[in-house]
């Protein structure tokens, strides 16, 4: 118990910091942070269908988070997530779409599966390869190969391959057969939620109770150990890599069977990027990237609320969440300031 | 296609296109070079490109805009030394922080200053410059001349930087801290100080690439208007081997593409494969193809003095 407490102090800390600035500049700004802040709660927790919503934005960060954080547990940083995701989505919507009459138990599974080998080619052999045999840092390849993936998403939809007929650059409508049913009407929560936790749990049992995630995790502590104890470094590299492209699609996949239904032509999905954040919080636990995931995903639909309801602009989300990321990553900042508050203590008993 | 590439605009927009790629890959030119990666010139671009618009309409002064602008984008490179060096925190997610910080805080800002309608469409614009002679030879003069007075300040900074990174001898020390901090820092030398200059450095001409995106193309500041080029910049630098006149030249190759992207508007589809050129050649020359790009030896390691 105290060891799970001692982990979770530093994320709920820098949180805690995070909301204390966003009340600050909020102030100067001259909006009312308590007012602000309680119309965010209830935007993502007050009624059942913002319950649903939030957790609906859950999904996709739970799925890629989860791949983001195999990846950060080999010590590897998967910053092209984002990009992953948009292979998954643009696999699935064209499975999706393309055949005709298969049962669902047939098309679902076909598309999820689809969207995850697209997915972990992408991010496995590229990114994965070029690192193992090259040395090429994966943050620079992946963040690449990302821009790639959605160049080519804008090159498929835009007068391309798969825009639908019509003058709006965006997919057909996948088939009945390839959706995922919603669980609450007129809110955005699918059946997906389930595939989220399972696969959470799944990351769990893969990291912790096996083998591979044992030797996944050695990597990332020490490559030259694990070389020395006889562990295929290039090949865990790749593997981890790849796993991480798969989680990546699959959360593309569910957002596309569950939610959207086609693809749209944007520049983000934002998924991607929040998941890395999503990771970072949880410390990579997979379980705890469940918890984090869920923060960010109220902090997202409340955003949307406040905006309405206090007038605040809903992009005070993202000044919170960089803050909690820069006070996580920058975990010191915490000694620094402690040992600031001792001295001037011990000044006010010298004097 | 000959009709395109004989159009002088399409190599003024290149010029014009690779400006905002130079100026930070020249910052990430020097704050790689003395060890510390820094993806935060990204959110430092957009965070100068708002106050930049800020501090020249309320002073009425594009050249104060500047000003404000670099001022504003020191200080968050500072705050990212500060954490990156002092605190020896993960390089890459710090930047991350601060490029999520600067997306959501600039569209509050924009949002809060100036309401829902955006910038004020009085805002004054940083001058172009006509250059006597060149500007009168045909073709040649359309592209050189009238350019905005940041490009001509780039070309500048790309052949003062060169001269100071490799011909000055704190230009050797900075590299010579990217390389090796330990033997750097047995020679006597300050690795700590010479790792807070490369990033303030990184920090100043990304500033000025911020600037020129709001108050040198436009008069106005629209969210996310950075739109990845800090990324891309990265990618010009690597290209370039992490060289000034490299990351000029890639600079150049990636602005070109996108120049001639706008000029292809009509047909979509070779549009959006042009533009995915830059990140596929920036991963052929991380692989090798061509003469591979090595990365400073010590590029992204926190560094703890020994005293």
């Amino acid at each position: 118990m105290n060891k799970i407490l001692k982990s979770i102090y530093m994320p709920i800390l820098a949180v805690i910091i995070a909301i204390i600035i966003g009340s600050i500049i909020m102030l100067v700004t001259g909006f009312n942070p308590l007012a602000a802040y309680a119309s965010l709660f209830i935007g993502a927790f007050g009624t059942l269908p913002n319950i649903a919503n939030t957790l609906a934005n859950a999904v996709p960060l739970i799925i890629t988070g989860l791949g983001v954080a195999i990846a950060f547990n080999a010590g590897l940083f998967n910053i092209g997530a984002e990009g992953q995701y948009w292979i998954g989505a643009i696999v699935a919507t064209w499975i999706g779409y393309s055949f005709k009459g298969l049962p669902w138990y047939i098309h679902i599974p076909f598309a999820l599966i689809g969207a995850m080998v697209a997915a972990g080619l992408w991010g496995g052999i590229v990114p994965g390869f070029a690192k193992a045999y090259t040395g090429a840092h994966e943050v620079i390849t992946t963040m690449m190969m990302s821009y790639v993936a959605i160049y080519f998403s804008h090159y498929l939809l835009e007068f391309g391959p798969m825009m639908e007929k019509g003058s709006v650059p965006q997919s057909p409508l996948i088939k009945d057969s390839a959706i995922i049913p919603t669980i609450l009407r007129n809110t955005q929560l699918s059946y997906g939620i389930f595939i989220a936790i399972a696969a959470a749990l799944f990351v769990y049992w893969l990291m912790y109770k096996t083998v591979w995630g044992y030797e996944m995790r050695a990597v990332g502590f020490n490559q030259r150990a694990s070389k020395y104890a006889g562990m295929n470094v290039p090949l865990n590299i790749v593997l981890s890599l790849s796993l991480s492209g798969i989680f990546a699609g699959l959360a593309g996949a569910v957002q596309i069977l569950g939610v959207q239904h086609r693809l749209y032509d944007s520049f983000t999905s934002g998924y991607g990027y929040t998941a890395i954040v999503v990771a970072l919080l949880a410390k990579n636990n997979p379980i705890g990237v469940v918890f984090s995931a869920l923060l960010f995903a109220a902090l997202g639909t409340g955003s949307q609320y406040m905006q309405l309801n206090a007038q605040v602009p809903g992009q005070l989300a993202d000044v919170i969440t960089g803050l909690i990321i820069f006070f996580v990553a920058a975990d010191k900042i915490i000694e620094v300031l402690k040992s600031m508050f001792k001295k001037q203590k011990k000044e006010e008993l010298a004097s | 296609m000959k009709e395109i590439l004989l159009n002088p605009q399409l190599w003024s927009a290149t010029l014009a296109m690779a400006t905002p790629l130079a100026l930070p890959a020249l910052g990430g030119t020097f704050s790689e070079r003395s060890g510390v990666v820094n993806i935060a010139m990204e959110g430092i671009m957009l965070i100068a490109a708002f106050f930049a618009v800020l501090f020249a309409h309320l002073t009425g002064s594009a050249w104060l805009g500047l000003l404000g602008a670099i001022v504003v984008g020191m200080i968050v490179a500072v705050i990212f030394a500060w954490a990156a060096v002092t605190l020896t925190a993960d390089q890459v997610i710090l930047g991350m922080a601060i490029n999520i910080f600067a997306s959501g805080f600039t569209a509050y800002l924009l949002n809060t200053i100036f309401g829902f309608s955006g910038t004020p469409t009085d805002t004054p614009m940083l001058p172009n410059i006509n250059i006597p002679v060149i500007k009168n030879i045909p073709f040649i003069g359309q592209i050189l001349s009238g350019n905005s007075v940041i490009v001509y300040l780039m070309i500048i900074l790309i052949f003062a930087s060169n001269y100071f990174l490799f011909h000055t001898n704190l230009g050797l020390r900075i590299r010579a801290v990217g390389e090796n901090p330990e033997a750097a820092e047995t020679a006597g030398i300050n690795v700590i100080k010479l790792r807070y200059l490369g990033v303030a450095l990184s920090g100043l001409f990304s500033a000025i690439g911020g600037a020129y995106l709001s108050i040198g193309l436009l008069n106005s500041f629209s969210t996310d208007m950075s739109s990845g080029r800090g990324y891309i910049a990265l990618a010009a630098m690597i290209f370039g081997k992490w060289t000034p006149f490299g990351s000029f030249g890639a600079a150049l190759l990636f602005g070109f593409a996108t120049a001639l992207s706008m000029q292809l508007q009509n047909s979509a589809m070779s549009k959006n494969i042009i533009m995915m050129l830059p990140y596929i050649l920036t991963v052929l020359a991380l692989v090798g193809v061509g003469g591979k790009s090595v990365s400073p030896a010590a590029d992204g390691v926190p560094y703890t003095p020994k005293k």
